[in-house]
């Protein structure tokens, strides 16, 4: 597979990038470079492969039961007390670029 | 210290003077700040100093001293913090201009349970840019200079971890490891770094760049130091869903078990091209000490080891797609000042991100893009499970397995900039590790013709840190022994 500059455009979309002409020459070069390298994976059968996601799947699963019930290790029962305190609002805004001291405040979303 | 430059401290040093008046928490944090005002212009592995943290951390340390309360086992240690750890009140920049004003409003579990063990925060250590090379020449601020040769990098990502604690600017720090940031620095620098198992300690308030592969651990100039940091920071936290409940032993007392009939593997993967000749033979030099420390010594095989870069570099850049989706402009951070809220985001992202995180989310984004999951994020995580059923086949024979940690020594600054690909080879030996989530950590074992560290690394099971580490420190001790034996 060879990325075009079509895919580079697409991507970068995707990525919420704009890119400048110059970086998209670049990553045209890199990940087709990089991506070259990687085909090599395609050397390994791995239709009977299970994949791996994560690595404390494989100590924390209990396989003897279902769906997100397997994963019980990683829950807790419910509490009402003595949870954490959320942070103060001040606090949470400290780092806004903009805000009203109550909201985020963003450029206009619905252009028009 | 460093009443003079190049005087290491190790913990035990600081608790015992402190202990016997010899000095004091402050006067120590104090000396470190002298010394780092003095080095760091020439390294660059600090970006910001916490020093009113640091001196109200170590005003408490010498009440409770002055007190004759019992100290914590800590007490008045400088450290250090890879910028990619939240610091409550604290600037932390993950090495990137995205972040250049935040200001975290909590601390990072693993830094926080240092300072409740006594432990002096000095301040912040410089980092590839959200720790995505292998150099820290992608900061964004600086890069690294490694303190043995100035004109050669540090390694990366944690390259101020490792250079601060060789230019005993700190006794200790703390670093993070997603394909090998701390122990290939670790290696580059001659100094000790462990990556330990995957959930032996909180994430909470790492800022994430791959998630499943992403660990903090200790770097110091001797095992013992890095045990006993590893003793305090891990263990389950109920802020990080993937830190296990597994029993955290005592690994200092572990330290002095013996080493004798262990078996050690070795996989002929780790030796094979581009590993260089001086690198080898000291690497096999010590392989030969373990032996001769009683150590078995037997031939594993880790067939799937040639695949582990690629794999890594599909699974790793597709959770920093996703990571680094946050990093939008809105809730803090650096935004660009646009008329719609989608050109804020593609201008704040183009002008706050480096290259290099660029390349990482466009590669991230195409892997999982529709058409190419299969081909790419699918089969990576197959091969992710391949490589992990080579590390159970192989600790079914032995307790750890001894490799190089790098092909290389510290290679020049500027030599790989150009070259992405030449770079990610840079951690061939180290991905493996984060990839199954086993626990691996650098030590020094000699030096190259030109005086450059050169790093041996071991591997071993699962939450077996205290071999690791036992075997770390028997081959450490054995190495002084041989050196002052001639």
């Amino acid at each position: 597979m060879k990325v075009t500059d079509q895919d580079v455009a697409y991507v970068a979309d995707l990525a919420s990038l704009e890119l400048t002409e110059e970086e998209r020459a670049r990553m045209l070069r890199d990940l087709n470079s990089i991506l070259g390298y990687i085909e090599r994976l395609g050397e390994l059968q791995t239709d009977e492969i299970a994949p791996m996601a994560q690595v404390s799947d494989r100590y924390g699963v209990d396989e003897s039961r279902q769906g997100s019930e397997r994963f019980a290790y990683a829950s807790r029962d419910d509490v009402t007390e003595g949870l954490r305190k959320s942070l103060p609002h001040e606090a949470a805004m400290k780092n806004a670029p903009d805000t009203d001291g109550t909201f985020f405040e963003v450029p206009k979303v619905i252009e028009r | 210290m460093p009443a003079s430059m190049g005087s290491q401290m190790t913990i035990d040093d600081v608790r015992g003077k402190i202990a016997e008046g010899q000095t004091t928490a402050t006067a120590l944090a104090q000396d470190f700040y002298r010394h780092i005002r003095e080095e760091d212009p020439e390294i660059g592995a600090f970006l910001t100093l916490s020093e009113e943290r640091a001196l109200a951390q170590a005003g408490r340390i010498d009440q409770m001293a002055a007190e004759g309360k019992p100290l914590p086992p800590l007490a008045g240690v400088p450290v250090a913090i890879k910028d990619v750890m939240v610091t409550s009140g604290v600037r932390t920049t993950a090495g990137s201009k995205i972040l250049d004003n935040f200001v975290p409003p909590y601390d990072c579990t693993a830094v926080a349970r240092l300072e409740a063990a006594g432990a002096v925060i000095l301040g912040k250590l410089n980092c590839d840019e959200f720790a995505m090379g292998s150099s820290t020449e992608n900061s964004a601020y600086y890069p690294v200079h490694n303190p043995r040769d100035k004109s050669r990098v540090p390694g990366g990502s944690s390259g101020g971890s490792a250079a601060a604690v060789a230019a005993n600017m700190a006794v200790a720090t703390l670093g993070s490891d997603t394909g090998g940031s701390i122990r290939q620095p670790a290696s580059f620098c001659g100094v000790v770094g462990l990556k330990p198992t995957y959930g032996r300690v909180s994430r909470y308030g790492l800022i994430a760049f791959a998630s499943s592969l992403d660990h903090i651990g200790p770097l110091a100039n001797t095992v013992k130091d890095v045990a006993l940091v590893l003793r305090t920071i891990a263990g389950r936290d109920a802020m990080d869903s993937t830190s296990a409940e597994v029993l955290v032993p005592d690994y200092v007392a572990e330290l002095e078990k013996p080493i004798a009939g262990l078996k050690v593997g070795v996989a002929k993967e780790y030796f094979g091209a581009g590993l260089d000749s001086e690198v080898r033979a000291a690497v096999e030099a010590a392989i030969q000490k373990l032996a001769e420390l009683g150590c078995e010594v037997v031939p594993v095989n880790l067939p799937h080891t040639e695949y582990a870069v690629p794999a890594y570099y599909i699974v790793a850049t597709a959770e920093a797609s996703s990571n680094l989706a946050r990093y939008d402009g809105v809730r803090y951070g650096f935004r660009a000042r646009a008329n719609t809220l989608s050109e804020m985001y593609r201008q704040t992202r183009d002008s706050g991100f480096g290259l290099e995180v660029k390349r990482r989310i466009m590669l991230g984004t195409y892997a999982l893009s529709a058409g190419y999951y299969d081909a790419y994020y699918l089969k990576a995580q197959k091969v992710r499970t391949l490589l992990t059923r080579d590390f159970d086949e192989a600790f079914k024979k032995v307790d750890v397995i001894a490799a190089p940690t790098c092909p290389t020594v510290a290679f020049k600054l500027g030599e790989k900039v150009n070259d992405p690909l030449a770079m990610y080879l840079a951690d061939i030996y180290t991905v493996t590790a984060n990839l199954a989530g086993i626990p691996g950590i650098s030590i020094p074992c000699g030096e190259n013709h030109e005086k450059l560290p050169i790093g041996l690394q071991l591997f071993a099971r699962h939450f077996d840190e205290a071999t690791l580490l036992r075997v770390a420190h028997a081959y450490e001790r054995g190495r002084s022994s041989l050196a002052a034996g001639g």
